[in-house]
């Protein structure tokens, strides 16, 4: 649309049919775009459609093919399993602690991380003195890589070296080991996946409260709001589609964790911090079952379809 | 004049440069150029077969010998697409076992027995025998062997006669169970655990259930005869892991520990015990804290215990198996390289140089560490050297072995669950 607009602004005033007014002008533009669609289209779609196609559709299709074979990966898959390998998955204890855990994981988001953050955000959108200074320290576990993070903080919950054994040994307790223990592990890696992502999302909220517009606030005052009150019945509405969209972020980063994970437990103790992403690689990859592994990639696809498409449409309909 | 001088300049240069090029192209065509994948990362191995590539470059002429590495993990993942494709390397490093068996079985790798056979067999004659079978599949010989090894206990001397443990008299699982209560009771962590990476643990299970089975009943269970992996000598293997579990016998956390920090435990003299490779001396000591670890005089070794009644014996070894295959269509001199690379002399120097469990008879003389001595003394009386299962069993099979044996030492599973976890899933690959 505005393409048009831009190649060819004379012509949508240049009456030619000798109507005028705005339907007209429409009519026109209308025809223009037709006009002009195709060769915009057949310059420019085909490299990107044809990267599309070999490097998403292709593959995907390749999956969903191989999917139905127990294949290592060398010579042609061959041997024709049927449904075997998706019985296989739902079958293995891994795979649905590996949803648990992805669950566990937007839970700990929602509950934590997103109230976390929009209470950071509302206490530095405002431009007080270090507000800047404290976006950039909270933004940094961000920024950071997620294999450096994981990294940085398996030696942080190292119980023989790291931060937390020498607290423990400081007050002279013997030394936790949390990602060693299948009971804690997955809760110690909730701790990390929120202080990498928290600051992401009050960048999100900072954003959404600086669109804000300040005299609605203005006007609540003056109506004797208290700070609650504002907070309730101004900012948080107006701050709703900030908020879908942070839920949205999250849950889709909870399907996709994985660099974080690797060198933290790598998915251990027992499977118990395996997310659906390492669950691929443990179970398909490093295990050369190629037929598996693509069976529980077409399964972690249709869920993410499937998730991103209804939360779309249930709750960012009018977003 | 000057144009035709030119010209006739040109028309020399022209055909000088011709000239050239064919002679160039002449040998290039008949130029060979190897290319060595490997995934080692020390240094100084790494010169020494650069130099013995040299060596066998300056007795070849139009041979030329490329190293290529690729990281371990990235190596397994590449491999598949690799051998299928026309970079496929001459010849790569395996461990043997299921893998090297698929990769044979796609045609994308080519034999050596012509090689070995060659000039009245001497190649296949000059290597212990144990090496070859343990890289041939149907009756081909899939890889040319360049290492073997052996797992065994390492023990710290110092820790032992601390809490008065004779490591001599560990002949049976029970003697080593009451070590392991000796120790423990004397305030000793007695051994040190690599859980995250899983793998440490398996040798325990694969020790076991080798000492149970014996070699007939694991080759039986391989063969899906007498229930495969649920007869009862490995649901006995299992048994005998959880009670070792149940004594908490692991540094404190060794879920969460990799190889590496298990090696740092033995090497910082935090845990008695480590079951490991034939190389512990040296890595322990580059992984402890202090980089020197422990001194080699205060370490001990003695081979993984009997099981009373059980028919496997303390000369049946466990270990690593390491071999170059070569690939379809690799130039002819390969074979002539790997057989130079065999040879007992070269052996010698990459026992000597690189500390290598060498598998050229008449190797091992040169090794002059006594604990590594030790290790290549028992390689050559061994009755069966059975390769590590993560490899032998296949990536699939192994990766389940490697599973249950930390659950079952870690008491999440019973042992007759993880036997049929095993033979589940070792029975699709049979077919």
């Amino acid at each position: 649309m505005s393409m048009s607009e831009t190649t060819m602004p004379g012509r949508s005033f240049a009456p030619a049919n000798g109507k005028t007014g705005p339907r007209a002008t429409l009519q026109r533009r209308k025809r223009s775009l037709k006009h002009s669609k195709w060769p915009v289209l057949l310059l420019f779609l085909p490299p990107a459609l044809m990267l599309f196609t070999v490097l998403v559709i292709l593959p995907m299709g390749e999956a969903a093919w191989y999917s139905f074979y127990n294949w290592n990966g060398y010579g042609l898959p061959s041997q024709w399993v049927g449904w075997r390998n998706y019985q296989l998955i739902f079958r293995n204890g891994a795979f649905s602690q590996a949803l648990i855990n992805n669950g566990m994981i937007v839970v700990a988001s929602i509950l934590i991380q997103i109230p976390l953050a929009l209470w950071l955000a509302t206490m530095i959108s405002s431009r007080i003195h270090g507000a800047l200074f404290f976006r950039l320290i909270f933004f940094l576990p961000y920024v950071l890589a997620d294999v450096a993070a994981g990294m940085i903080w398996r030696f942080v919950y190292d119980g023989d070296f790291g931060l937390v054994g020498g607290i423990a040994h400081l007050f002279g307790a013997e030394p936790p080991y949390w990602l060693a223990d299948r009971d804690t592990a997955m809760y110690a890696i909730l701790g990390v996946v929120i202080w990498k992502y928290f600051g992401f999302h009050m960048m999100l909220f900072i954003a959404g409260l600086q669109a804000i517009d300040k005299s609605v606030l203005e006007a609540a005052d003056i109506d004797g709001a208290t700070g609650l009150q504002k907070f309730r019945l101004v900012t948080l509405p107006l701050l709703g589609s900030t908020v879908r969209l942070s839920v949205f972020f999250a849950v889709v980063g909870s399907l996709q964790l994985f660099d974080m994970i690797m060198p933290l437990t790598g998915g251990g103790p027992s499977n118990s911090t395996q997310t659906m992403v390492t669950f691929l690689y443990n179970f398909g990859v490093t295990r050369m079952q190629v037929g598996f592994g693509s069976a529980v990639g077409v399964v972690l696809f249709v869920i993410c379809v499937t998730l991103a498409f209804s939360y779309k449409r249930i709750f960012m309909r009018h977003d | 004049m000057s144009i035709t001088f030119f010209r006739s300049r040109m028309f020399t240069t022209a055909a000088a440069l011709a000239a050239a090029f064919s002679f160039a192209a002449s040998p290039a065509a008949a130029d060979s150029v190897i290319r060595w994948m490997h995934v080692e990362q020390v240094p100084g191995n790494i010169e020494l077969w650069n130099q013995i590539a040299k060596e066998f470059e300056a007795k070849h002429p139009g041979v030329k010998i490329e190293l290529q590495f690729l990281e371990n993990q990235a190596f397994k993942a590449k491999m598949p697409t690799l051998l299928q494709s026309n970079d496929a390397p001459s010849f790569f490093y395996t461990w043997g076992g299921g893998v090297l068996k698929a990769q044979s079985e796609t045609g994308a790798l080519r034999p050596i027995d012509a090689a070995l056979d060659a000039d009245g067999g001497q190649w296949r004659a000059s290597i212990n025998p144990n090496a070859v079978s343990g890289l041939s599949f149907d009756g081909k010989v899939w890889a040319s062997p360049t290492k073997s090894g052996l797992v065994s206990f390492y023990y710290n001397k110092e820790m032992f006669k601390k809490a008065g443990v004779d490591a001599s008299k560990i002949a049976t699982w029970d003697d080593f169970l009451a070590a392991v209560k000796t120790l423990k009771d004397a305030g000793v962590t007695p051994i040190a655990g690599g859980g995250l990476d899983k793998w440490p643990l398996h040798f325990y299970w694969s020790y076991l259930s080798m000492r149970e089975a014996g070699q007939k009943g694991f080759a039986d269970a391989k063969a899906g005869e007498n229930d495969g992996f649920i007869a009862e000598p490995f649901v006995k293997a299992g048994q005998h892991l959880a009670e070792l579990g149940k004594l908490q016998p692991f540094q404190n956390g060794y879920l969460g520990a990799t190889w590496n920090d298990a090696l740092a435990a033995f090497g910082d003299g935090r845990a008695a015990i480590i079951l490991s490779f034939e190389n512990t001396p040296a890595t322990q000591a580059s992984n402890s804290t202090s980089r020197k670890g422990l001194a080699d005089d205060n370490i001990g070794r003695f081979p993984f215990p009997t099981i009373e009644g059980a028919p496997g014996v303390v000369t049946d070894s466990f270990g690593g198996l390491n071999g170059w295959a070569v690939t379809k269509n690799a130039p002819p001199e390969t074979e002539e390289f790997l057989r130079y690379m065999a040879s007992v002399d070269v052996q010698k120097r990459l026992a000597k140089d690189t500390q290598i469990m060498p598998v050229a008879k008449g190797a091992s003389e040169a090794i002059a560490k006594p604990l590594l001595k030790e290790v290549a003394e028992t390689l050559a009386k061994e009755t069966w050297h059975q390769n590590f299962l993560d490899q032998d069993l296949g990536p699939n099979v192994g990766a389940v072995v490697n599973d249950v044996s930390v659950e079952i030492v870690s008491g999440g599973l019973e042992p007759a669950d993880a036997a049929q976890q095993i033979e589940d899933a070792y029975s699709l690959e049979r077919q």
